[in-house]
């Protein structure tokens, strides 16, 4: 077997997993997403990160 | 009227190569017009490490069981170049804009050294660290294809656990950061660079041209991540929440988990993947690393055989990496890679206890059957 079945159902397993996740999720709104960069932007980062340990 | 057939002999493959570098464009633009720009970015960004990663076949497992097996240094070395360039734009970065930007800063703690310690062993197992396994995945390696879902899952219950495991024993949270925070970790880093072109062969010393222009563009891509995102490159916790809301949407209650009913954490599971980070960044990596496979090769390599066992051990060490690296608080990116080059401490104590892990797993992948007895 070559590489090229394995990298099909991944990608396809991901494509399959965004449209799961897109019809669960709340709406996307480009119009109140963040700017493009969040340095200068003046916003607090979010703190969705390997590192971030949450407070009890 | 000339035929051009004869005269511009088409290079093969180019119609398929340009379709699929559309393709990732398309999807830049799409998640950019759907869920912002600051969305479309973080794909491009992690595209960039995909390409990066594979295109050039730069990485962090491999470099480290090169040292430890023959003593060439040229891949760790690149690293610690690598982690400099970071550092020297991420401190300044850092200390200039207090809150817009936050470090990779976390506590050191018994689980965190012993999660390090685990992750260094099973990413010799299945030759594949956090970014490594996305990698490899993507460019069609079977291993790596399969650990990926059990590395998912254990992501999901390590950062279910987080909370109990910390509460074991952890140091507070000590990050080096100024002026003399940086200088510190440039000799840290020029020591351990040191260190290794000491031990290595002298015939190995020498780096590769592709792991210089590898470890300048890591660097940038890293350094533009973090002005982008506002926080540095991670990995593991985009894979646990895949899993958290696949678990959510089968009914699963995650209001027992004191790190998935955090504020932050559940605005992700409730926001979808294409507002989430890490999501952003690992979804790139693996088409980043699918593309560039593909430019390469076509994707026709074979994929080897290995007996039972190994598959089982596959499984396994895939989940002890998604369950270790959570406890560790980042895998070799976001505590080792991103750790190091904002000043956490919890950084080089990942560094310390995942490369003693390494040895300990690179003697086991010859007995668990990935690979011909030494």
């Amino acid at each position: 077997m070559t590489r090229r079945p394995v990298v099909l159902i991944l990608l396809t397993a991901a494509a399959g997993f965004l449209a799961f996740d897109l019809a669960r999720s709340a709406p996307l709104d480009p119009y109140l997403a963040p700017p493009l960069f969040a340095l200068g932007s003046g916003q607090a980062a979010g703190g969705a990160h390997c590192a971030a340990l949450p407070a009890r | 009227m000339t035929d051009s057939s004869q005269t511009m002999p088409v290079p093969p493959r180019i119609l398929p190569r340009t379709a699929a570098f559309g393709l990732c464009a398309l999807a830049v633009l799409a998640v950019a017009a759907m869920a912002g720009p600051r969305s479309g970015a973080l794909l491009m960004i992690g595209l960039g490490f995909g390409l990066v990663l594979e295109g050039l076949r730069f990485g962090f497992t491999g470099p480290w069981r090169r040292m430890i097996l023959q003593r060439d240094a040229s891949g760790l070395v690149a690293q610690m170049v690598c982690l400099a360039l970071v550092a020297a734009a991420a401190f300044p970065m850092l200390a200039a804009h207090p809150g817009e930007l936050v470090g990779a800063h976390a506590p050191v703690g018994y689980a965190m050294v012993g999660g390090a310690f685990v992750f260094g062993a099973c990413m010799q197992i299945v030759l594949g660290c956090g970014s490594g396994t996305l990698v490899n995945a993507g460019s069609g390696n079977l291993v790596s294809a399969i650990a990926l879902p059990f590395f998912c899952l254990g992501s999901f219950f390590g950062a279910y656990h987080l909370v109990w495991w910390t509460e074991l024993g952890a140091l507070p949270v000590a990050a080096l950061t100024g002026t003399g925070g940086l200088a510190l970790t440039l000799v840290l880093l020029a020591s351990v660079a040191g260190l290794a072109m000491a031990l290595a062969d002298p015939g190995k010393r020498a780096i590769p041209a592709r792991y210089w222009l590898a470890a300048v563009l890591l660097a940038g891509l890293a350094i533009l991540h973090l002005a982008v995102a506002g926080q540095p490159w991670g990995v593991v916790y985009g894979l646990g929440l895949w899993v958290a809301k696949g678990a959510a949407a089968l009914g699963a209650d995650l209001s027992g988990s004191a790190f998935w009913w955090a504020p932050a954490n559940a605005e992700r599971l409730r926001e979808s993947v294409l507002t989430d980070v890490t999501s952003l960044t690992d979804l790139g990596l693996i088409a980043g690393a699918a593309l560039a496979a593909f430019w390469r090769d076509g994707l026709t390599g074979r994929i080897a055989d290995h007996p039972a066992r190994a598959w089982v051990a596959v499984v396994i060490a895939g989940f002890l990496l998604g369950y270790s690296s959570r406890l560790a608080f980042g895998c070799n990116i976001g505590a080792f890679f991103s750790g190091i080059s904002t000043g956490s401490l919890h950084g080089w104590a990942w560094f310390a206890a995942a490369f003693t892990g390494s040895w300990y797993g690179i003697q086991l992948r010859p007995l668990l059957g990935l690979e011909a007895r030494r």
